[in-house]
């Protein structure tokens, strides 16, 4: 499993990259967190506002800081 | 921090404490301007302007669906909306500059064309709510709305041309699906407004200038406007209370935290740079006042006072093209400059103390924010170089006109 974070650096992005990592560590499941921050490809995935979470090639949410449970949702 | 970047940083402290002219009296003077300067804006701007402002654009971050104010830039939206939005929408969505960026490459590639992205690339870091009341507090009120409202038509004007210049090409760009985030809705419209409209109250009678007369009034609103500031504060308390949950309070709270930690300690040391260089107004510091004023000042008087020249063809000329030649100059230097966010206000300050025209500062603050040579780095990855080279090229124009404009009307 894959979660990519999208965000160019905001302190919001960089909240919502810890609450994956806890999320994902909390689910004790094996996921490579990534954190993309070039605007070219966080426009390829044709979000409208960062921070953005994807999961899978999936986008789950944008342009807000998503909940440890839904994040935890997701994974399964 | 590895070993050798210590030393390097070390040899540059070095070499910074053995060279520089302490003994100097301009730069013992700098010093002390950079001080008084910084003192100045703690002083008169921190608690009554920046702090409030902070509070509003933490609550514009939090509290407005900004997915109300996106949906306007998908593939599907009407065009003359889509315009009318980019072009103001800054005030909501880019207080942080780094969003600007990812939302305008996604305008631009899956959404609404060249002619909105390029609007709202403009227009975000330019009409931001931090930038407008700064620069109205500290350069008047005349100068943050001729700057509101030239950054908006501005926006309008730029997103227009380039959609027209690269009309052919627009058709050509492959869309793809749009992920927009989602309206949340928990409150009710007017319920927000009053909220932002007691705390824009508190801001604006809080900062209410002294008038000139005694009488009349303006004077009679200087006399209560603690009364009335503090009476909407007390009306923001049940406000607070009733309407807003406690989760996103907090929220509002952390935002603005994050806001005033961002943007004040860039702010402070610009401030202390203006000092530095050009000094507090009426004052002198490093930069002797007569450069700013021989480069971009009201007349040409200086630049002639300077350079020797007295009279003949190349002298009647210069003078001829004067104005223009100081908007030209401001907007280009501008354009290239990096300001982080905010910045621009005590340098421009510090500049017009120096004998910089109002034209000329207006040109600044047009083209300054908006461009930048790391941004125009990014933006050429998004749209290649002819169109960057384009809108460079728009945005000075477009600023060296609009500085010349203002200039006229308030010489």
């Amino acid at each position: 499993m894959e979660i990519k974070v999208l965000g160019p650096g905001c302190p919001k992005c960089q909240k919502t990259e810890d609450i994956v990592k806890e999320a994902v560590s909390e689910s004790g499941l094996s996921v490579t967190v990534e954190k993309v921050t070039d605007t070219m490809e966080i426009a390829g995935y044709g979000v409208f506002g960062t921070p953005a979470l994807v999961v899978d090639g999936e986008v789950k949410s944008v342009g807000k800081v998503p909940k440890k449970d839904d994040i935890l949702k997701w994974l399964k | 921090m590895t070993e050798r970047k210590k030393f390097l940083s070390l040899v540059l402290v070095f070499l910074f404490a053995y060279w520089m002219p302490f003994t100097h009296p301009r730069v013992q003077m700098g010093i002390l301007e950079a001080f008084l300067m910084l003192r100045e804006y703690a002083r008169e701007h921190v608690l009554l302007c920046l702090v409030p402002a902070f509070f509003i654009a933490g609550g514009i971050a939090v509290f407005i669906s900004q997915a109300a104010v996106v949906k306007y830039f998908g593939a599907e939206a009407k065009k003359i909306l889509s315009y009318g939005v980019a072009s103001v929408s800054g005030t909501i969505l880019a207080v942080c500059s780094c969003t600007v960026l990812p939302l305008f490459a996604s305008i631009y590639q899956r959404g609404a064309g060249i002619g909105p992205a390029v609007a709202f690339l403009y227009s975000g870091p330019a009409i931001n709510v931090l930038a407008i009341i700064l620069t109205a507090r500290v350069l008047g009120l005349e100068m943050g709305l001729a700057r509101a409202v030239g950054a908006i038509i501005f926006a309008i004007v730029i997103g227009l041309s380039m959609a027209g210049i690269y009309r052919r090409e627009e058709a050509e760009r492959q869309r793809g699906p749009l992920q927009m985030p989602e309206a949340e809705m928990p409150r009710r419209l007017w319920q927000d407004m009053v909220f932002f409209a007691l705390m824009v109250i508190f801001l604006v009678f809080a900062n209410w200038g002294k008038p000139a007369q005694n009488e009349g009034f303006w004077a009679a609103v200087y006399a209560i406007r603690f009364y009335i500031a503090g009476a909407s504060l007390i009306l923001l308390l049940p406000v607070i209370w009733r309407w807003f949950p406690k989760e996103e309070l907090k929220e509002w709270v952390g935002e603005t935290y994050s806001y005033a930690l961002m943007i004040l300690p860039l702010l402070f040391i610009g401030v202390m740079f203006a000092g530095f260089f050009l000094g507090r107004p009426t004052h002198e510091a490093v930069i002797p006042s007569k450069y700013v004023e021989a480069i971009v000042g009201d007349s040409p008087a200086q630049f002639f006072a300077l350079t020797g020249m007295q009279q003949g063809a190349a002298h009647s000329m210069i003078a001829s093209i004067w104005p223009v030649w100081t908007c030209f100059f401001a907007s280009i230097s501008a354009a290239f400059m990096y300001f982080a966010t905010l910045t621009e206000v005590p340098i421009l300050q510090s500049l017009m103390g120096s004998g910089m025209g109002k034209g000329p500062a207006l040109a600044l603050l047009l083209a300054g924010p908006a461009v930048s040579l790391p941004n125009m780095l990014v933006i050429r990855g998004i749209l290649g170089t002819r169109k960057t080279v384009t809108y460079l090229v728009i945005v000075v124009a477009f600023s060296t006109f609009c500085g010349l404009v203002y200039g006229w009307l308030f010489v």
